[in-house]
């Protein structure tokens, strides 16, 4: 059998979306999740990253923002600046849910 | 090796199917004939075949001409229409023009001058992306808006461009009012005239609208044409210098009209500098946006969360929002208060700049 798992690899599963919050440190760590811990934690300190990232940037450009909002197809993310860090409200889209509104998180 | 266009014809009659058929074998191009004799069954064609041309009879049973026409129109609109019809009446004519055909020809004419009428068709057959309006992409809206008034036509035209949507009531072949990105009369008809192409539709007249334009169409199309010419070429470096404020002066107002603090249209890195108004920062509000949509496509790939629809970011003075459009990105500034959906809302804005 191992043998033909050489050959045979198995297809990559679909990536499931995250659903949850999270809470990342100014130096991008995860404080707190209540995403699922089968969601791979690189992609979840990525997400942090990359927030971070747009709030620091803005910050640079004279524009400091207290939400960050990133609408994607199948995701929506939503950040609030937090002393530094920030809480992330993940919410996957379905066509059962309405989109979301920061009001609403 | 080369594809082969594909015509539909749509005709009741089967003996003029077959001759038609025959003609249009012609054709210098050698298409692929198709026939129908219900309208039904054209739909179906259409809907299974890409069709370049459809060749359509006015006066059938159930479903007639121009109701496949309308059909056709909205579900197909890079379709090449004619209309081949018996019916020499100019309304039926004027009814066709507006649902968007291409071609109006009377059957007997088309016996008579069957080589004109293959000359027309290829010419048809040949054309690609045309700007225009609706199917009918050699006619620019004032062309239509003449043939509505000279078919002393009643109706209501729905012009729409990307968000866009404006409207002209014709009354008895007048044009009594138009209305515009918020504006009314005279103002909305010039403004509607600048757009370059769009869709439009022909809804019922409305005789009680009231009447905001006095002046007859033809002299408001000849004003129109002036203002266009002069604006298209401006002759001395004064007069592109004065174009140039009154359009950065007219895209101000449509700005502050609209309720928004500021845009910048960033085009793509080393393809001409931003645009800003109603800001001072700009260089690190284009820097950004541009590192805003780039990590956001990067972030939306790694987590396989599809393509990125929209950032927007807020404080307490203000929300913004960053929009791309045709390879530009807009970062698009508004009031923290503003309410309704102001993507919807920038999107308009930054069309009827680019209109």
């Amino acid at each position: 059998m191992g043998f033909l798992k050489k050959f045979f690899r198995g297809r990559a599963a679909v990536q499931q979306l995250p659903a949850g919050t999270v809470t990342v440190d100014r130096a991008g760590h995860i404080v707190t999740s209540t995403v699922s811990s089968a969601y791979p934690q690189n992609l979840l300190r990525g997400i942090g990253t990359d927030v971070l990232k747009l709030f620091h940037e803005a910050r640079a450009a004279q524009m400091p923002l207290a939400e960050i909002s990133l609408q994607f197809g199948s995701l929506h993310i939503t950040a609030r600046e937090l002393r530094g860090g920030a809480i992330i409200f993940l919410l996957p889209q379905t066509a059962l849910l309405p989109t979301p509104s920061p009001s609403r998180l | 090796m080369e594809k082969r266009n594909i015509i539909l014809l749509l005709d009741d009659d089967n003996d003029w199917l077959t001759l038609s058929r025959e003609m249009l074998a012609a054709l210098p191009s050698h298409p692929e004939i198709l026939t129908a004799n219900t309208g039904k069954r054209a739909l179906a064609l259409l809907e299974s075949e890409p069709v370049r041309l459809l060749i359509c009879d006015l006066k059938m049973p159930r479903i007639d001409g121009l109701q496949v026409l309308s059909i056709v129109r909205r579900r197909y609109p890079e379709l090449r229409t004619v209309v081949l019809s018996a019916l020499e009446d100019e309304e039926f004519r004027s009814r066709a023009y507006a649902l968007g055909v291409d071609l109006f020809w009377i059957k007997i004419e088309m016996q008579r001058n069957s080589k004109l009428f293959i000359e027309c068709l290829e010419s048809l057959l040949g054309r690609d992306d045309e700007t225009g309006f609706r199917g009918i992409q050699s006619k620019s809206l004032m062309d239509i808006i003449q043939m509505e008034c000279l078919s002393r036509s009643s109706s209501v035209l729905r012009i729409t461009r990307g968000p866009l949507v404006s409207k002209l009531w014709i009354q008895d072949g007048e044009l009594i009012d138009a209305e515009a990105e918020g504006v009314r009369g005279e103002a909305a008809f010039r403004r509607i005239l600048t757009w370059k192409s769009g869709t439009f539709e022909n809804l019922p007249a409305e005789p009680a609208r009231e009447r905001t334009i006095q002046k007859p169409v033809n002299a408001l199309l000849l004003e129109s044409a002036q203002d266009m010419d002069e604006n298209a070429m401006p002759a001395t470096p004064e007069a592109v210098e004065d174009f140039a404020h009154r359009k950065t002066v007219w895209k101000l107002s449509q700005l502050t009209r609209a309720g928004a603090e500021f845009v910048i249209a960033i085009p793509p890195e080393g393809q001409g500098e931003p645009e800003a108004l109603g800001t001072q920062v700009v260089t690190p509000l284009v820097q950004w946006t541009r590192h805003a949509d780039a990590i956001a496509r990067r972030l939306g790939e790694r987590i396989e969360a599809g393509p990125i629809l929209q950032v927007t970011g807020q404080n307490l003075e203000r929300q913004v929002l960053v929009v791309s459009l045709d390879e530009r990105l807009f970062l698009v500034g508004w009031p923290a208060d503003a309410t309704g959906n102001l993507l919807e809302k920038s999107r308009k804005l930054i069309a009827s700049w680019d209109s």
